[in-house]
């Protein structure tokens, strides 16, 4: 059985909520104008990303991708951050450089920043991953990765290579049914992607991605699996997309036969109930963490609204991390042996 | 300075000394790579002994692939370790585009300074191996017009020695341009102390008053050549050898034109949109005063490099077409 207490169970709850009512103000604030670029969300993903990243324990990696903000959040993010980051304001992470959820913080929080090119956060996720084997820490890293970031280059070479290196990698495949606008149906013909596990001499496994708990739960015997030495999983979260791809995508593709369908599974819906057959949470409860979220999306709106826009001088700022003082001096360079080079006969 | 105990070294024990040194001044510095283990030769034998030494969790063999490689070295990276990885041939590396382009070269930038890679990929470049449109080519054309990320390209083994340590120790990406022709074919002795030669520096080769060679890797030996023909003509021509081509050395370039007035380029990229130009570029924003002849270039044609003998001394610059190009560019005036 779960190995969460109340506190971590009620502590999801407000996570997915979080996570949705900051993602609707987010595509508000879009429709209104009020951001640039392109928005993703991912309304019917929180159980996936938020029960995944709550496996975690402190050192470990979070590697997310584009529309993981669930994942963010549970790893400590705050929503000041994303609003910030979202309007590219001098208090975000990526201080208005990068306008997506490409989140960083390896100090405190451990998040690796995704990069917009589905699959190439899984190389870099390994390499962590590598580091962590290397220093012999019991650390794990976890990545996300797209059905369509799946069939890149990327995600095999990257998962070949996790398992012939035995490396604390666990790979979570958000099957939401769309690439972009491409249903899964053109995109590949196995019927589940965790099978392509089989192909690394890995487990794989299929979980019902819209069941927080189910996904925490196998994400936590991955990760004992990586924490022990035994090497990377790729766990399939079946689950749905029911938006668009981006905010401004019409869904118009999308059939509303399928999407009624996973609106009765919503997953914060069912995660509710299960928390209410568990006699956890109530009424009262829910009305109280709506308030408490609805407060955090107010307060994460006025922090981002009022921090300031980059300033133009700082653009050329940190391209390079600052030059190491070299340890030997001028004078010992210039006095090398510059012309003793034996070169005699070196075009024969 | 003191020199090794009058035993030469060629340019590929001097990078395998660099190596090793730096392995065994930072444990955070681990070797990645296709058959950088002890087991058969590697590449060049640079890295041979080094896992005996190191063990296999700092020297570490990897499946074939380029991007994951790169990735995963640009992740171990990001952790704190110094990862150098091998990549046998510089032509290799457009298989590792995405992790270097999108992922390394933008990640300090990107993360307002919080994330730092400090990675070295070492391959070799350029002519040596006779092998054809996959096994010779200049890569710095690809990369130079990348911001964020650092281009060495040594001609000596002092240099590539010296110019390795201080890529490891650097906090950013370097792209390190071995030059496979120089492998073997060059000895020098060096010094038994430490040392560590700065990053985006160009250096004279040899003096000369009246047109600047400005060139790299293996076309410096070339360009050394060209000159002492010249100077049977009465001709003085200046070497400069850039060994950093990002960030390039314009201070020195400028200098050097300052007394020689004149400016021809050679390198064994080809020549349309190769690093010539953006050096020509520069010159013509920054010394238009010095000069008293157009800047010139010499460089491979716009093909694929080829594999016959015939067609590759054809394509690539030599003594000969340098020192004859310098003399257009002493009449063009
Ligand atoms: C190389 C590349 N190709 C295409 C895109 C455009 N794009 C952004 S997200 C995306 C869909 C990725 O689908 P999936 O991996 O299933 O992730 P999801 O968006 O469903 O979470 C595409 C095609 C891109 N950013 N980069
Ligand atoms: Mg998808």
């Amino acid at each position: 059985m779960i190995d969460l207490a109340r506190d971590d169970l009620l502590g999801i709850y407000y996570l997915m909520g979080l996570t949705r009512a900051v993602e609707d103000a987010t595509r508000e604030m879009y429709h209104q104008g009020q951001i640039q670029g392109t928005v993703y969300t991912a309304r019917g993903l929180e159980a996936t990303t938020v029960g995944a990243a709550s496996a975690l324990q402190p050192g470990d990696v979070l590697a997310p991708q584009h529309r993981d903000l669930g994942a963010l959040l549970a790893r400590g993010i705050t929503p000041r951050e994303i609003m910030a980051q979202w309007l590219r304001r001098v208090d975000a992470p990526s201080q208005g450089r990068d306008g997506q959820l490409h989140i960083a913080d390896m100090a405190t929080r451990w998040v690796l920043p995704s990069t917009g090119l589905p699959g190439l956060a899984l190389p870099v996720a390994a390499g962590a991953a590598l580091a962590m084997k290397t220093r012999g820490e019991r650390h794990v890293v976890l990545a996300f990765v797209g059905d369509g970031g799946t069939n890149t280059g990327d995600f095999h070479e990257t998962m070949n290579l996790a398992a012939t290196l035995d490396l604390p990698l666990i790979c979570i495949i958000e099957n939401n049914g769309y690439a972009a606008r491409t249903p899964t149906s053109s995109q590949f013909r196995i019927k589940h992607l965790a099978d392509r596990a089989a192909a690394y001499g890995i487990p794989g496994h299929v979980v019902d991605g819209n069941d927080a708990l189910a996904v925490y739960e196998i994400t936590q015997q991955a990760a004992e699996i990586a924490r022990t030495g035994r090497g990377p999983s790729l766990i399939e979260a079946k689950t749905y997309r029911m938006q668009g791809h981006s905010a401004a995508d019409s869904a118009n593709y999308m059939p509303p036969s399928a999407l009624d369908e996973w609106r009765q599974r919503d997953p914060i819906e069912l995660y509710a109930r299960r928390l209410e057959n568990l006699g956890l949470l109530d009424d009262a409860l829910i009305l109280e963490y709506g308030t408490r979220i609805a407060q955090a999306v107010q307060d994460a709106l006025a922090f981002a609204r009022n921090s300031p826009a980059p300033d133009p001088a700082t653009l050329t700022d940190r391209l390079f991390a600052p030059d190491p003082v070299p340890p030997t001096t001028e004078d010992e360079i210039i006095t090398a042996p510059r012309r003793a080079v034996e070169r005699e006969g070196i075009w024969n | 300075m003191e020199l090794t105990n009058g035993a030469a070294t060629t340019y590929a024990q001097a990078v395998s000394d660099a190596l090793r040194e730096e392995m065994e001044r930072d444990s955070s510095v681990i070797l990645m790579g296709e058959d950088v283990g002890d087991r058969a030769h590697s590449h060049q034998a640079i890295t041979s002994g080094l896992q005996a030494r190191f063990g296999a969790e700092r020297v570490i063999d990897m499946p074939v692939t380029q991007s994951a490689l790169v990735g995963a070295a640009v992740g171990a990276a990001i952790c704190g370790l110094r990862p150098v990885v091998d990549l046998p041939d510089a032509d290799f590396l457009s298989g590792a585009f995405n992790p270097i382009v999108q992922v390394a070269a933008k990640m300090h930038w990107r993360t307002a300074g919080k994330l730092r890679v400090p990675l070295v990929i070492r391959c070799s470049s350029g002519m040596g191996a006779h092998d054809g449109p996959w096994h010779s080519q200049n890569p710095e054309g690809w990369f130079a017009h990348v911001p964020g990320l650092k281009i060495v390209a040594p001609a000596t083994p002092y240099d590539a020695k010296g110019l390795l340590k201080a890529a490891i120790r650097d906090d950013n990406p370097v792209l390190f341009l071995e030059h496979h022709y120089l492998y073997r074919r060059l000895r020098e002795p060096l010094p038994k102390e430490e040392y560590v030669i700065p990053l985006g520096r160009a250096e004279v080769r040899r003096f000369g008053e009246q047109v600047t060679i400005i060139t790299y890797g293996a076309m410096v030996y070339h360009a050394l050549e060209a000159a002492e023909t010249l100077e049977t003509e009465g001709i003085s021509a200046e070497v400069l050898d850039l060994r950093t081509l990002a960030p390039l050395d314009h201070a020195a370039i400028a200098e050097s034109l300052a007394h020689t007035h004149r400016a021809l380029i050679v390198h064994e990229d080809t020549l349309t949109a190769g690093l010539g130009a953006e050096i020509a570029a520069q010159i013509a924003e920054h010394c238009f005063t010095d000069l008293r002849t157009p800047v010139m270039r010499l460089a491979a044609p716009d093909v694929p490099y080829p594999a016959a003998t015939e067609l590759e001394a054809a394509y690539l610059p030599d003594a000969a077409r340098i020192a004859e190009k310098v003399r257009r560019v002493l009449c063009a005036g």
